[in-house]
């Protein structure tokens, strides 16, 4: 029978995890798990509610970065006018997450562990080059967020750990990320393709540093190097851009289904990154 | 079967209940409450119909479990008038003929509702974005928004 639990503190939430025989699952938002458990995909034996330990939700700035806490809301990420001043692209991924009501409960924390490959607010934490604390029995390990998904639905979180919060780095100036997705409608879908790109200008406008993650084209999200190297020297011109397309459309490896086909996920994941990589420079160029 | 004990806030009213871990938010609503105005459509967090405010934060009770409700304050349909007195975006939904069935219009009451409180003229776009979620399958949205532009001015005295 179904157990609930709703620690206080993060070495009791270890604790429970860890003495549980059965399968434990966690819960932040709950706007994946809640629906596993009617349909039947998840089983668990115990619930644990991660919502009550003191300090897993909100937004703090340290060290000239940001730590946004594992169970923060996503309405509340979008109301914070720091962070959106920071991260905009960021933001506008977490924001994408479902309808108002999804955003107030939906975390960032449930969106990487739920390990969906469309999962909107991965490709953008990537390209941020964000970390997350993880707790666990044997205490505490910060890792890039790149590290824990493995494969839909699957993570790289040991038994007993979970996520207690991320980290934003200081950006340096003239800097700004964006993220697009594409759906076949306006609002309230799933990703077919996700693009996220965040990067640094010099003081002459020219590419210092980027960073190009695709979501919805693999088993994960995926770092492309090559795409951002494309951008890197450049002004974000059209022979740079038609490079980092280029560079996108070979690093897909998706899966044909109702939401689209190999081929037209492979054409978009292109225009996506290029719009996303324009957005970012215009963004970053306005600063 | 051991059961869990829940003190809340519903309405503005302390509320005490039990219920199992699995029991959504909606369920208890409904089933061991009556108050069976937050409608059941999709229990998956598509549909909005079982939409409720927990601390003010616009929600789907279907993805919450009763026990999260614990020591929070909820709002549902049935806080939203006062006595006999509708509150304006009912009067208005009803002035626009903004529905038909009806399944639909207490979640999109109460989401109305959360847009106002934060946002007391919003544009077209902002309140058919923030509306979404809310699915309506006899208006067409058109009367709902009609209906919830007109109600924020009358709220703002415009």
């Amino acid at each position: 029978m179904l157990s609930y639990k709703a620690p206080s503190t993060v070495e009791e939430a270890i604790g429970i995890l860890a003495g549980t025989s059965g399968v434990a699952k966690i819960l932040a938002g709950g706007t994946d798990l809640l629906v596993q458990l009617r349909s039947g995909r998840a089983k668990p034996d115990v619930i644990v509610d991660i919502k009550n330990i003191q300090g897993i939700s909100g937004i703090r700035e340290q060290d000239g970065g940001f730590v946004i806490g594992a169970t923060t809301p996503g309405a509340e990420i979008g109301e914070c006018k720091e962070l959106v001043q920071a991260w905009p692209g960021l933001v506008e991924a977490a924001n994408l997450i479902g309808s108002t009501q999804v955003q107030g409960r939906a975390s960032l924390a449930g969106n990487l562990c739920n390990a969906s490959p469309a999962a909107d607010s991965v490709p953008a934490m990537i390209a941020a080059r964000a970390t997350c604390v993880v707790a666990g029995p044997k205490g505490r390990r910060e890792v890039p967020v790149e590290s824990i998904a493995t494969g839909p639905g699957r993570t790289s979180l040991a038994r007993g750990e979970f996520i207690v919060e991320f980290h934003l780095p200081k950006r340096p100036p003239r800097s700004a990320d964006a993220y697009l997705r594409f759906i076949p409608r306006t609002e309230m879908d799933i990703a077919v393709v996700g693009a996220a790109v965040n990067l640094t200008l010099d003081a002459a406008g020219v590419c210092s540093d980027a960073r190009v993650v695709l979501g919805a084209v693999a088993p994960t999200a995926v770092l492309v190097p090559e795409a951002a190297a494309a951008l890197v020297g450049s002004k974000s011109d059209d022979k740079a851009l038609a490079a980092l397309d280029a560079a996108a459309r070979r690093a897909c490896k998706p899966i044909d289904d109702k939401r689209g086909t190999i081929e037209y996920r492979t054409k978009v994941a292109g225009v996506m990154a290029r719009r996303a990589a324009a957005i970012a420079y215009q963004r970053a160029g306005d600063r | 079967m051991s059961k869990y004990h829940v003190s809340t806030t519903i309405n503005g009213e302390p509320i005490e209940f039990l219920c199992e871990a699995q029991q959504t938010l909606l369920d208890v609503l409904r089933d061991e409450l009556h108050l069976t105005g937050s409608k059941e459509g999709c229990s998956s967090g598509d549909c909005g119909a079982c939409s409720v405010t927990v601390d003010g934060r616009l929600v789907c009770s279907c993805l919450m479990l009763a026990v999260e409700a614990a020591g929070h304050s909820i709002e549902t349909i049935e806080g939203m008038a006062k006595g006999d007195a509708l509150h304006p975006l009912q009067r208005k939904f009803l002035e626009h003929a903004a529905l038909q069935c009806g399944f639909c219009t207490p979640g999109l009451l109460v989401a109305a509702k959360a847009l106002l409180e934060r946002n007391p003229d919003p544009t077209e776009t902002e309140a058919r974005y923030w509306l979404a979620g809310n699915l309506c399958r006899c208006t067409g949205y058109d009367k709902v928004i009609r209906a919830v532009l007109d109600a924020a001015a009358e709220m703002r005295g415009a």
